[in-house]
């Protein structure tokens, strides 16, 4: 029988959904009033009385305090289905998508005795004074998201819930080698294999001389291996680049440009290197103290956050979460870095184009997303970024990153033969099938429909169960190397982890949400929060036994057997066999061609009439805006090692320059994170996009006291279709900025990503919208005493203020130039040689006590910062730019002064015990005392006797703040 | 007397653990985090510690209402052990999560009906930020000797609301209400304050509530958060700052034990 629960807020208790679609449905595009009252539901099947599911309702489902519920079989006459005109409208996850709160509920059911056939969860509306098509409407564009969830509408005439057919084996082969090149397209686009001709035909070459037919797995798993998204196979390829000065072969660009650069670093760092593992595992290791070492990885997940942005999102950070856990023998999570790309929200909801989510929603989705998975790993979330761009329409961007601590003799792995595979965690459904092939293609209007599949929902409390056993097994060492379930599933994992020995891999021992998987969905499904370990059989028992004290699902699913091949077993029969070496070598070598010429330099025609109604728009830019609205949705204090938080300043409401956090609650020293990106940059030069973003990243982490000799960078390139030699140059260009400006800041890159083909496909109007070159450089520093760190805000009036390094006329790409809609300009370019050297008396003079706040110039330029600076500090400035030169230009030009974003500066507070100390710590040309603290809420910036801003800090602050207030 | 002993439990996605194990030994108590499956399997291993403590965290995933069905696994498996620790006048505290955990099992009322609830704030949403709490009585042992603290919340269900206005006058007549939001002033009001002086919209400011005993006590804020001079959002304004405000409720539970 199958039973329905619907909750009801109490008499006088207030309907939040309801609330929060009132206010959504105006931006979606629903402009007319109607009414709208929520109730959530629970469909339970099982033999039960009426009285024990009012006792499930009462002592389980709902709060008697604040809650009413409504019971009866599904679609009883006791259920509201619109007496009074209302529309009834039930919204279900779709069958087999991850439905955690419906798994909890049956476990909890367990409690009370009760054992459940199945539940299932769903969300029910009553809507009033809106016609059947606008309905339809609100369903589609906000309550319902048609690549996870169904809607039913009037009773919900259900009698039972699905739980899937059971599944007949049967082999599967394809006839392969004697197909013609157009029979192997097709056999490609049907099977979504994502290979290309040449790829096709090596691997007909390949069975011609094994003389047989593949089977649909070994195709399978050998898309899966080449895909982009598992094997780089563009950027680690052969490319010819030509650009201005000259042309460059590359056999595999990353290892040549930034890989190599590393290389040299380790190697000049000699005895004193502290890099540990970079470019190989799941994520860069390097030395923290004398017992640790820390990790980090930032992962995008863009093409499932595009469909559905709350599921993508969790999934991603879901992910990269995963990734630093199978780091070496495995990283306990300490801190998240998450940074966005958007179009922007306020988009009126006819231009967005058919076939994609409204820009608001995307955003909505993927913070919540972020936040309800993040928040309940308990892993704080301490920094981020949102950068917002009309071109991110189709293709939004979503970075998740995550740093974790591994003890030294812990930080490296190596699966052992005769060890067995043991997967952990979730159960293997249809979930995600397809992710990794799908992320390597464009999305176009019809991927809603097509893709949907490759859309994954996150259980955040399965993953922190995994992470509470994995650690503990670490400790008892149990197991000698593990990896995580990410693109291509098992497939991925195993594949790698037995690449050097081989495996063995029993696909029907791997436990099933629901029956009817194939051997081959089970061996790529990309369910979340699986982990594989490669464990000695002796202590295999150890192991399960763990994991069963705790309710982690475990199960041996193969062993790592040597011979270099890869075996795939269904109950006891050879499905798929290849050879590793083919798996992982035998991809055919493409040379791609990669061009770029960078666009003529244009002067600036815009002009400035007022600085101070240029300085209020800047700062109520939506990439400049606060984004307090989003950070205050993450824990960002869980752990307790919150030194620097995302917000600070007197109010704790001021722009952080970066995190940082103490992982170790016995120590002072401290991680610092932060991150530099500047898509708009890319325009003008994808080179100094590049090093202007490693240059950001580095000075935000000096800017709160990191060692500038120990920060470690990730890259993370995200472009449009690099299968065009334009897109494949700018990204090569930028590729080599990031090889220059390692070395010369003597910075190591130690992990990557890249996604590429973002690229959207309009087919209404033909219209193709490639996202801007997007590379976003995540930093993470060190401070040997947290008690050194210093933050943004003024403290004290009476202070000196000095401007840190040189300013020069760039005011291309600034945000002076997007306000004014001025496409001229000077981009910003990096003397990485000069601000190295500054950087290095920065720190100095921090470590000394003398700077009491440092922020650095980005966006807005110097006016922006002390703006920032000085309503974080709720103290007043008084500046006079007259001392302030501009490097190679005689002439004063205060626009230049107030809004170039020259890289590498910094305006730091000084009290005036210490000038003295801090002047003599730099070199005379480096600073330029501007100014002095006030008490006061005057901003009062002058040019001798010319008043060029006078303004109120808290009107600055309202700027600031209420863009993104949601 | 010999160190007092605190048992930490966690479930599922319990996740505040190893910080509110640091805060209990800070305060010089020895500490033993264990999973409640160990405590189900054998509830009279707890009778050996002084002090239980359910920490923060989204335990069993928070999923069907913040804190249910941990309550439950304490209310019909663990109730002769919370009856033992109320009869041997042993301190029980329940930080953020553990607050709803222990307000859904019962463990804070003077009869078998759930007179109160932590639900959904205000907002409706998760927020993590500082707030004022000022204190409304000397009854609770975990709030002795302290007048006004600053420390964080983070949380989505945190409102309290009392079952009615009789329960809360009766909730409040017998000193159960002990912590409350202020405006920084440091004095405890009936009018309720605004957002964000009261953080998500509780009935009467209530940030902590105890049993009639005093001995048990659950809040939303995080004391285990502030310890640490450098955990203060304003540390580098504030260098007089020497020891965090959450400390005392730590010192104050093995203090009950010297």
């Amino acid at each position: 029988m199958l039973w329905e629960i619907d909750i009801h807020p109490a008499e006088g208790q207030p309907d939040l959904v309801a609330n929060s679609i009132r206010g959504d449905a105006p931006d979606l595009g629903l402009q007319q009033a109607f009414g709208v009252r929520a109730a959530r539901g629970y469909l339970i099947e099982g033999s039960f009385t009426r009285d024990q599911v009012e006792k499930i309702a009462e002592q389980l489902f709902a709060d008697p305090v604040v809650e009413k519920t409504v019971i009866g079989p599904a679609g009883d006459s006791i259920f509201d289905t619109g007496s009074n005109g209302s529309q009834v409208v039930h919204v279900l996850p779709k069958p087999g998508v991850t439905d955690a709160v419906a798994e909890s509920a049956e476990k909890a059911m367990l409690d009370l005795g009760l054992t459940p056939v199945g539940v299932r969860t769903f969300q029910k509306y009553w809507i009033d004074n809106l016609d059947p098509p606008e309905v339809n409407f609100l369903c589609e564009k906000l309550l319902a998201n048609d690549s996870i969830e169904e809607v039913r509408k009037g009773q919900l005439d259900l009698s039972e819930l699905g739980h899937g057919a059971a599944y007949d084996f049967e082999l599967k082969t394809v006839e392969f080698t004697n197909a013609t090149e157009e029979q192997l397209l097709e056999i490609n686009s049907n099977g979504q294999l994502s290979l290309n001709l040449e790829e096709l035909l090596t691997i007909q070459e390949h069975y011609r001389e094994l003389e047989r037919e593949p089977t649909d797995i070994e195709l399978e798993t050998i898309a899966q291996t080449w895909s982009e998204h598992c094997s780089h196979k563009t950027l680690a390829g052969r490319i010819e680049y030509r650009d201005e000065n000259g042309t460059v072969h590359f056999d595999n660009m990353l290892k040549e440009t930034i890989f190599q650069s590393t290389v040299d670093l380790m190697e000049e760092f000699g005895e004193a290197n502290w890099c540990v593992s970079v470019f190989k595992d799941n994520a860069g290791i390097v030395e923290f103290d004398d017992r640790f070492n820390i990790a980090f990885k930032v992962e995008t997940h863009n093409r499932p956050s595009a469909i559905e942005p709350y599921g993508g999102a969790n999934t991603g950070i879901g992910g990269v979460i995963r990734d630093t856990l199978g780091t070496g023998l495995g990283a306990k999570p300490i801190c998240n870095t998450d940074v966005f790309c958007f179009a922007d929200p306020r988009t009126d909801s006819r231009e967005v184009p058919p076939g994609i989510l409204h820009p608001r929603r995307v955003m909505k989705g993927v913070v919540a997303g972020v936040r309800d998975y993040g928040n309940r790993m308990g892993i704080p979330t301490v920094n981020g970024a949102i950068y917002f761009d009309d071109r991110y329409i189709g293709n939004p961007l979503v970075f998740c990153g995550n740093v974790g601590i591994l003890p030294k003799d812990k930080s490296f792995k190596e699966p052992q033969p005769g060890d067995r595979i043991v997967s952990i965690g979730g159960k293997t459904g249809r979930d995600g099938i397809h992710g990794a092939t799908f992320s390597s293609d464009t999305l176009n209007t019809d991927s809603e429909k097509v893709s949907g599949g490759a859309v994954q929902i996150g259980n955040a409390i399965t993953e922190k169960m995994v992470a509470d056993v994995l650690i503990q097994a670490r400790d008892r060492n149990l197991y000698n190397a593990v990896t995580d379930c990410g693109a291509g599933g098992f497939s991925s994992a195993v594949g790698e982890m037995g690449e050097e020995i081989g495996a063995e891999v029993w696909l029907d021992q791997a436990p099933l949400k629901y029956d009817g998987l194939t051997y081959t969905e089970i061996w790529i499904s990309e369910a979340q929060e699986r982990m594989v370990f490669a464990v000695p059989e002796k202590n295999v028992e150890e192991m399960i036994r763990l994991c069963e004290s705790e309710n982690v699902q475990a199960d041996v699913i193969g062993e790592f057997v040597p011979g270099g091949k890869l075996t795939l077993k269904y109950q006891g029969q050879v499905v798929g066999e290849l050879s590793m070496k083919f798996l992982h070598d035998g991809r055919p070598p493409t040379v791609r061609q990669a061009v770029y010429q960078p666009p003529a330099e244009q002067p600036v025609s815009a002009s400035s009439t007022d600085f101070g109604a240029d300085l209020e728009k800047i700062l109520s830019s939506l990439n400049v805006a606060s984004k307090e609205w989003v950070i205050r949705q993450y824990d960002h204090e869980v752990q307790a090692g919150s030194v620097i938080k995302p917000l600070v300043g007197a109010e704790n409401d001021g722009p952080g320059d970066a995190a940082v956090v103490r992982p170790c609650l016995d120590s002072r020293r401290g991680v610092v994170i932060s991150n530099g990106m500047n898509p708009h940059f890319g325009d003008f030069d994808t080179y100094h996009m590049a090093a202007s973003g490693i240059d950001e990243a580095i000075r935000n982490c000096v800017a709160v006291g990191a060692d500038p000799n120990r920060i470690a960078i990730l890259d993370n390139f995200c472009w449009g279709n690099t299968d065009r030699p334009e897109m494949l140059g700018s990204l090569t260009r930028a590729a080599i900025a990031c090889r220059d400006m390692a070395r010369q800041y003597k910075t190591p890159f130690i992990s990557g990503k890249d996604s590429l083909k973002n690229e959207f496909m309009d087919r209404e109007t033909n219209r193709r919208i490639a996202i801007p070159p997007t590379l976003l450089i995540s930093a993470m520093g060190q401070v040997d005493s947290i008690d050194q760190c210093v933050t943004m805000d003024l403290k004290k009036a009476g202070n000196a203020l000095f401007l840190i390094g040189a300013t020069r006329n760039e005011m291309g790409g600034s945000h002076w130039s997007i306000i004014n809609d001025e496409k001229g300009g000077c981009v910003p370019r990096v003397d990485a040689e000069r601000a190295k050297r500054l950087y290095d008396s920065v720190h100095q003079t921090i470590v000394h006590g003398w700077i009491r706040s440092c922020h650095d110039l980005s966006e807005g330029g110097l006016a922006a910062c002390l703006a920032e600076m000085a309503f974080a500090g709720m103290l007043g400035v008084d500046v006079d730019l007259s001392d302030m030169a501009i490097d190679d230009q005689p002439q004063p030009d205060n626009l230049v002064r107030l809004f170039s974003e020259s890289n590498s500066r910094f305006v730091c507070e000084v009290a005036p015990e210490n000038i003295e100390l801090f002047q003599q710590g730099f070199s005379e040309e480096a600073i330029t005392r501007i100014g002095t603290v006030t008490d006061s809420e005057s901003f009062r910036i002058s040019d001798q006797t010319t008043v060029l801003i006078d303004t109120n800090i808290r009107q600055l602050k309202n700027c600031w703040q209420s863009v993104l207030a949601w | 007397m010999a160190t007092p002993k605190a048992l930490i439990v966690r479930a599922p996605g319990t996740n505040c653990d190893v910080e509110t194990s640091h805060a209990f030994e800070l305060a010089g108590a020895e500490t033993e985090v264990m999973h409640i499956n160990r405590l189900l399997e054998n509830p009279a291993l707890g009778k050996q510690y002084q002090m239980l403590c359910i920490p923060g965290g989204f335990s069993y995933g928070d999923d069907i209402g913040a804190g249910r069905i941990f309550a439950n696994q304490f209310r019909l498996f663990l109730d002769e052990l919370i009856h033992d620790f109320k009869a041997s006048q042993k301190l029980i505290l329940g930080i953020c999560n553990g607050f709803q955990v222990l307000m859904k099992s019962g463990a804070l009322f003077d009869s078998p009906d759930q007179q109160a609830t932590l639900t959904w704030n205000e907002s409706g949403m998760y927020y993590d930020r500082w707030v004022n709490l000022a204190i409304a009585n000397d009854h609770c042992v975990f709030l002795s000797g302290i007048s006004e603290m600053y420390l964080p919340i983070a949380h989505a269900e945190g409102r309290f609301v009392a079952a009615s206005e009789e329960t809360l006058a009766h909730l409040t007549d017998q000193h159960q209400l002990p912590l409350c939001y202020s405006a920084g002033d440091g004095t405890v009001t009936g009018e309720k304050l605004e957002f964000p002086h009261n953080p998500n919209g509780s009935m009467a400011n209530i940030a902590g509530m105890c049993d009639p005993s005093g001995r048990i006590f659950g809040l939303m804020p995080h004391p285990e958060r502030y310890l640490d001079r450098t955990q203060h959002p304003h540390w580098t304004r504030k260098p007089e700052i020497e020891v965090g405000d959450g400390l005392a409720i730590f010192r104050n539970a093995v203090q009950a034990f010297a």
